[in-house]
């Protein structure tokens, strides 16, 4: 099995005024090709900043990070833009879909960022949101969906770059228990495709669905974590 | 990459309707205003220019005011003037009032002006029909008259006023040409003059004196060499005395007045180009407005795989298409307004493509420096904090 994530001694500390704030502390983590692991922890645990972290949104303080292969700790904003377009898909709690755009507009986003040709941008957009089940609401504007229609076109548009993982935080937290399951259920179902999944929940009834747990606690992976 | 941008942005700028038609509202009015006084002061310009020219660019007009024992220059000293190597020729003017008749009717307190055969050749478009004084007329005094269009109107109305005799001051002059009518607010305007030869004139206005001498000059440039040499034999008809007479370059005088028009006009067009910039700033604010509101979208793109220059490259697009449309609305408001207040002064404007594309040019600029600083803001956004802010 191939690594896809490796986490090794990840810090990150804020500052706040003289004080330094330790979020994470010696984070070690791998994934491999075809995981679908959820980190649960309580709000306040640093799981965000880890999922940042993961995420290419945030930088770690010290530590390495290898990400399918490529160390992202010496990359610069540009370099971190491509794989964050590449190699990520994010499934937000409030799937911030933007409201003026259609689904199918909303899908093919990341692909104008990766100079993907119009026609062909379309093309695959459209087929995401079919294979999402969304086929007869390509062209409904977010407001025109439900809760659970909007998260799976938040989904689409985080498989249609075919990354190398699908990173979810809290994504059934705004949705109802029913709808929420469905989810869930969705990307058990990636996940037997193939797909590697990481998911941050403070939910233990959420985890519980993905194939492995990492807890996270003030900052520390407590149990489930690989030491390398 | 660039036309998705151009998309968003106009989506965006729609989805604001009011806001960008208000924001857009400064660059209309600079836009408009600059078109419309550059315009306007062209036209001017070009009006006054004109009618000044047709005084002679070539022409030096010596006035001479005399002394108390000498209040003219002679024929002789004229003479002299028309020797020197860059002088084409000298027109004298001698001019006096009096009386014209014709029949039963009279003309009270014309102007009367001698002249001789240069001043005709200078302007070939002076006379409108008939002939000219020539040298003849001016050698054997021939007592023949060119006489103005509104004399032709009011005397010879509806009849061929050429070969009529013309009693002026109790001497009988036979008429040979009509002058050619000049525009009413002409500065030369030879509209109620009856012109005969100065010969003529010396004789029966009884003046002894020449006191004004148009020096046409073969080359404009020498023109400080021919005015020294003008001085010098005035000077000595009038023993040094600098007082007794004046030159003036009708070259320097144009050149003068289209330096202090264009000066005008670039003075007025920076007056409206300050409301540009306050276009500029109203861009500027908006679209800061518009980076704050849009935190969450900017975060997201950022996720998505937005490089910074896609966001700056979004929002300066946007700011340009602001600007631009404001200028290109601000151009034809500008012209129409141009075109409206030229009909009412009653001048030509010139609506010229450079100003157009000056004022196009100059506003995409304003987009782009007063975009700059916001779409930066933008760019530099963290996506994190960006994602946080819902």
């Amino acid at each position: 099995m191939n690594e896809i994530v490796c986490l090794k001694d990840i810090c990150k500390s804020y500052y706040s005024g003289d004080e330094e704030l330790m979020v994470l502390k010696n984070i070690n983590l791998t994934v491999e090709e075809g995981e679908f692991v959820s980190v649960l922890g309580p709000s306040g645990s640093g799981k965000t900043t880890l999922m940042n972290i993961i995420g290419c949104l945030d930088m770690p303080t010290s530590g390495k990070y290898i990400l399918h292969g490529k160390d992202i700790s010496e990359m610069d904003e540009i370099e971190l833009a491509g794989i964050r377009n590449r190699e990520i898909g994010f499934v937000f709690q409030n799937f911030f879909l933007l409201p003026r755009l259609t689904a199918v507009q909303n899908v093919e986003l990341p692909l104008i960022y990766s100079n993907v040709p119009q026609k062909e941008r379309r093309k695959r957009a459209e087929e995401m949101l079919r294979r999402v089940g969304l086929a007869d609401k390509m062209h409904n504007l977010p407001n025109q969906l439900s809760g659970g229609q909007q998260q799976r076109v938040a989904i689409a548009r985080a498989l249609v770059t075919e990354p190398s993982i699908i990173l979810a935080d809290e994504p059934t937290g705004a949705l109802d228990q029913k709808t929420g399951a469905g989810i869930i259920e969705y990307f058990e179902k990636l996940n037997e495709e193939g797909k590697t999944i990481i998911m941050i929940t403070h939910d233990i009834n959420v985890a519980k669905h993905a194939k492995r747990t990492v807890n996270i606690l003030d900052g520390r992976l407590t149990d489930g974590d690989i030491l390398q | 990459m660039i036309l998705e941008s151009i998309r968003m942005s106009f989506m965006n700028i729609i989805k604001n309707k009011l806001r960008s038609v208000l924001t857009m509202l400064g660059v209309v009015i600079g836009v408009a205003s600059i078109i419309a006084l550059i315009s306007i002061v062209q036209g001017a310009t070009n009006n006054i220019s004109n009618e000044v020219i047709k005084l002679g660019g070539n022409k030096v007009f010596i006035n001479v005011f005399g002394t108390a024992l000498k209040q003219g220059i002679t024929e002789k000293d004229a003479e002299r003037i028309a020797a020197l190597d860059n002088i084409a020729g000298v027109s004298p003017t001698i001019s006096g009032k009096g009386s014209v008749i014709y029949g039963k009717k009279v003309l009270k307190d014309i102007t009367i002006e001698g002249k001789n055969e240069v001043y005709f050749r200078a302007d070939p478009e002076l006379l409108s029909s008939g002939r000219a004084i020539n040298i003849l007329d001016l050698e054997s005094k021939n007592q023949v008259a060119v006489v103005g269009s509104n004399i032709v109107r009011e005397l010879f109305f509806g009849m061929d006023p050429i070969g009529e005799k013309i009693i002026i001051n109790g001497m009988t002059y036979t008429v040979i040409g009509t002058l050619r009518e000049s525009a009413g607010f002409s500065l030369s305007s030879t509209n109620d003059t009856v012109v005969i030869p100065y010969t003529t004139a010396l004789r029966s206005l009884g003046i002894k004196n020449i006191t004004t001498l148009d020096a046409y000059l073969e080359d404009t440039d020498l023109a400080d060499q021919t005015i020294l040499e003008i001085k010098g034999i005035l000077n000595q008809a009038f023993n040094y005395n600098e007082d007794a007479y004046k030159i003036y370059n009708m070259g320097d005088i144009i050149a003068s007045f289209q330096s202090i028009m264009s000066m005008m006009s670039m003075l007025l067009a920076g007056i409206a180009a300050i409301s540009l910039v306050v276009g500029g700033i109203g861009i500027m604010n908006m679209m800061l407005v518009s980076v704050t509101e849009r935190t969450t979208e900017i975060g997201l793109r950022k996720a998505l795989g937005a490089t910074p220059f896609a966001i700056r490259l979004q929002f300066i697009i946007e700011s340009i298409f602001l600007s631009l449309t404001g200028g290109i609305i601000g151009l034809i408001m500008g012209a129409l307004l141009a075109y409206l207040l030229a009909e009412i002064i009653g001048i030509e404007v010139s609506v010229s493509i450079s100003t157009n594309l000056l004022a196009l040019g100059f506003s995409a600029t304003v987009g782009i420096i007063f975009g700059y600083m916001p779409a930066g803001k933008a760019s530099r956004l963290n996506p994190i904090d960006a994602l946080r802010s819902v």
